[in-house]
C-alpha cells in the first residue's frame, strides 16, 4: 500500500495566550491510500489540531508547527502561500463539525461550491454549475437544482452537510479530511451520512482521516485507529485489534466507559480524574495520574510507541499487564 | 420578497400617524398662545380674537388636528409666521441643503471609516489597530463646532483654498453641481463626516474581527482561496451591518446638524429649525419638525428593506 498521508513528529505549539499550548506533541501517522484512519479521543486530545495541520489552517502568527507532513510526496509545512492554496481544496479537502458555521451564511451552496471549483480549475461559471448539479446528486441531495441557490439556513442539517461534502469533493482530492462531520446530526442523519462518506470513499477511492470522539462512529467507517491523549498518539492499530484487544490502560478506559453496553441500573464505568492541562504537562506519561496501573518510573519518561502486535502499537510501560 | 417590503410599509402607517399627533401637540404644550409671540403687546382683545379665528385656534382640538392633518396630506403645511412664506417649500428647500451636507458628510464618513475599521479588524492588536482605534474615538469625541472652527482657521483664514461660510456663491437657491458650489460644501462636510467615521470604523472593526474567527473564515481557506478570496467573503458579511449603522447615521446627520449648520451658516433644517425656534415661529417649528421625523420613519423603512436584499436571513426575523 503507497502512503497518501506521512505525518513525522509533529508538534503544534498555540503561542496567543499568556502561556504556550502545546496541543500536539510528536505525533506521527501515516495512512495508505485508500485507507480510511480514525482519530479518536475526549476533547483537548488534539486531534482536530493535528487534523488542521494537515492544511495548515493555524493562525500563522499564534502557532508553531515542527515536524513533517508529507502528502503526495510533498511536504506541507515547506509549501509557499501560492503553493498552499493550490493544494488546500486541491490535494486536500476538508468537512467540517458544524455546515451550518462552516459554509459563509450570505453566499448560496450553490455559489460556494462553483467558486470552488473555478479557484482550481480554469471553466466557465455554466459548466462549473454543471459539475456542482452533478456533485449534489451523487451526495443524494433532492431536487439539487433547486438546493443550489438554496442558502445555508435554507436546508436542514443533514442537507447542509450533504452540500460540505459536496463542497469538499468539488475538485477531486485525493485525501479528504473530515472533523467530526457527524457530531452536530440527529442519530438517523448520522448514519445516513456515514454511509454515504463510505461509498464515496470506496467509488472514489478517497484516503480519509476522520476525528471523532464516538467509538461507535470509528467502527463504523474506519480500517485502522489511532487513539490520542494529550497532544499524543497513545495507541493505534487496525480497528479489530484496538476494540477487541485495546493495550493502553486509556484506549481501555475509553471502551470500558461506554454507555451503549450498560444495562439499567448498571453503574457507568468512567475514568477516573480529568485530562490534563496542556500547559502544564506531567513530565512522565500524561495519563500517569488517572491511571490504575501506574508505576513510579510511568511519572518520569515518556514511554514511546511500541510494537505490541502486528501492526499494532501502544505507548505504554507497562502493556505487561494488559494483555 | 414583495411581500416583505409590503408587510413593511403597512408597518409604517401608524408610526407615521403617531409622528403627527406629537407634532401637532408640540405646539399646544409650549405655555401661551402660539400667536402671543407675533400680536403686538397692546393688541386688542378682539384683533387676538379676530387672528386666533384665522388661524383656526378657536376651534377643539380634535377638529384643529384635523384639520391641519387634511391640509398636510395636500402637502400644505401654513405659512411662517415670520416671513409669510408657505412652510412647505422653505422646509424643503432647507431638507433639500441639509441632505446634500449630510449625504456628503455619511460618504466621507463611510469610506473612510469602513476603511480604518477593515484596517483595523485585520490588523487587530498591531500598530495598525492602534492608529486607527486612537482616529477613531478621536472622531466621535472632538466636539465638531469646535473642529469646524479648526478648519475654517487653517483652510479659509490661513490658506485661502475654501469658504468659511454659506451654501453658494448666490445663496442656496440657484444650486448646481459644478465646483463654485461644491466647495461652499467641503468644509462642513469634512466636519460632519468625523462622527459617523468614528462609529463606522468601530462597528465595522468589530464586525471584521468577529467574522475572521468565525469557522467558515476558515473553511474558505480550507477549499484553497487566497486572501483576496476570502477578503470579498469577509466584506459581503460585514456589508449589511455596516450600511444598517451608515443609514441611522444619515438619519442623525439629518437632524443633529444644528451646530455645525449654525458655524458654517449652511442653509439645511438646523439652520431652520433654530431659527424658527428663536422667533417663535410655530407654523415652521410644527412643519420642519414633522417632515423630520417622517423622514426618520421613510429612512429606516428603507435601511430594513435594504438589508433583507443583501442579507436573506434578515426576512425571517
Amino acid at each position: 500500500m503507497t502512503e497518501a498521508v506521512a505525518i513525522e513528529n509533529l508538534s503544534v505549539t498555540f503561542t496567543g495566550g499568556s502561556k504556550p499550548v502545546r496541543a500536539v506533541d510528536g505525533v506521527s501517522l501515516s495512512l495508505g491510500q485508500g485507507e480510511v484512519l480514525a482519530l479518536l479521543g475526549e476533547s483537548g486530545s488534539g486531534k482536530s489540531v493535528t487534523l488542521r495541520s494537515l492544511l495548515r489552517l493555524h493562525p500563522p502568527k499564534r502557532s508553531r508547527m515542527t515536524g513533517s507532513i508529507r502528502v503526495a510526496g510533498r511536504d506541507v509545512l515547506e509549501l509557499s502561500p501560492g503553493e498552499l492554496a493550490d493544494f488546500r481544496g486541491g490535494v486536500v479537502s476538508m468537512i467540517f463539525q458544524e455546515p451550518m458555521l462552516a459554509l459563509d451564511p450570505v453566499y448560496t451552496v450553490g455559489a460556494q461550491i462553483t467558486e470552488a471549483i473555478r479557484r482550481h480549475e480554469k471553466i466557465s461559471a455554466a459548466d462549473a454549475r454543471k459539475r456542482a448539479l452533478a456533485l449534489f446528486e451523487r451526495v443524494r441531495i433532492p431536487s439539487p437544482d433547486r438546493r443550489l441557490d438554496a442558502y445555508p439556513h435554507e436546508m436542514s442539517g443533514g442537507m447542509r452537510q450533504r452540500a460540505m461534502i459536496a463542497l469538499a469533493l468539488a475538485c477531486r482530492p485525493s485525501v479528504l479530511l473530515a472533523d467530526e462531520p457527524t457530531t452536530a446530526l440527529d442519530a438517523t442523519v448520522q448514519i445516513q451520512i456515514l454511509l454515504l462518506l463510505r461509498e464515496l470513499q470506496r467509488e472514489l477511492g478517497l484516503s480519509i482521516i476522520f476525528v471523532t470522539h464516538d467509538i461507535g462512529v470509528a467502527v463504523e467507517i474506519a480500517d485502522r485507529i489511532a487513539v490520542m491523549y494529550a497532544g499524543r498518539v497513545v495507541e493505534s492499530g487496525s480497528v479489530r485489534d484496538v476494540i477487541r484487544g485495546p493495550r493502553h490502560p486509556y484506549t481501555r478506559g475509553l471502551l470500558a466507559s461506554r454507555v451503549e453496553r450498560a444495562q439499567k441500573g448498571d453503574r457507568l464505568e468512567t475514568i477516573p480524574g480529568s485530562p490534563p492541562d496542556l500547559t502544564a504537562l506531567p513530565p512522565g506519561c500524561a495519563f500517569a495520574p488517572r491511571c490504575s496501573l501506574a508505576a513510579p518510573q510511568c511519572r518520569e519518561i515518556v514511554p514511546p510507541l511500541a510494537e505490541v502486535g502486528p501492526a499494532h502499537t501502544a505507548a505504554c510501560i507497562r502493556v505487561a499487564e494488559t494483555v | 420578497m414583495l411581500l416583505y417590503i409590503l408587510k413593511r410599509i403597512l408597518y409604517v402607517l401608524p408610526v407615521a400617524i403617531g409622528v403627527s399627533i406629537v407634532c401637532f401637540l408640540l405646539v399646544h404644550i409650549t405655555p401661551g398662545d402660539p400667536l402671543t409671540a407675533v400680536l403686538p403687546v397692546d393688541a386688542t382683545l378682539e384683533l387676538q380674537q379676530q387672528m386666533r379665528a384665522l388661524y383656526g385656534f378657536d376651534k377643539p382640538l380634535p377638529v384643529q388636528y384635523g384639520l391641519w392633518i387634511w391640509r398636510v396630506v395636500q402637502g400644505d403645511l401654513g405659512a411662517s409666521i415670520a416671513t409669510g412664506r408657505p412652510v412647505t417649500s422653505e422646509v424643503f428647500n432647507a431638507v433639500k441643503n441639509s441632505l446634500a451636507l449630510a449625504a456628503a458628510a455619511t460618504l466621507i464618513g463611510f469610506v473612510a471609516g469602513a476603511g480604518l475599521g477593515i484596517l483595523a479588524g485585520y490588523f487587530r492588536g498591531g500598530w495598525v489597530d492602534r492608529i486607527a482605534s486612537f482616529v477613531s474615538v478621536l472622531g466621535v469625541s472632538v466636539p465638531h463646532y469646535w473642529l469646524g472652527m479648526v478648519l475654517v482657521i487653517i483652510f479659509s483664514v490661513q490658506l485661502g483654498w475654501l469658504p468659511a461660510t454659506g451654501g453658494g456663491p448666490q445663496g442656496s437657491a440657484s444650486r448646481s453641481w459644478d465646483w463654485d458650489y461644491l466647495r461652499f460644501l467641503v468644509l462642513p462636510a469634512v466636519t460632519m463626516s468625523v462622527i459617523p467615521m468614528g462609529i463606522i470604523a468601530r462597528t465595522v472593526k468589530a464586525l471584521v474581527g468577529e467574522i475572521l474567527n468565525q469557522e467558515f473564515v476558515h473553511a474558505l481557506a480550507a477549499k484553497g482561496l487566497t486572501e483576496r478570496g476570502v477578503f470579498r467573503h469577509v466584506i459581503k458579511n460585514a456589508a449589511p451591518t455596516a450600511f444598517a449603522v451608515m443609514g441611522l447615521q444619515l438619519g442623525y446627520l439629518l437632524g443633529g446638524s444644528i451646530l455645525i449648520e449654525t458655524v458654517f451658516s449652511w442653509p439645511g433644517t438646523g439652520f431652520l429649525l433654530n431659527a424658527a425656534i428663536f422667533q417663535r415661529d410655530l407654523p415652521l417649528l410644527q412643519g420642519s419638525i414633522l417632515v423630520l421625523a417622517l423622514f426618520f420613519v421613510f429612512l429606516n423603512l428603507t435601511v430594513d428593506i435594504l438589508q433583507a436584499a443583501i442579507d436573506p436571513r434578515v426576512q425571517r426575523a
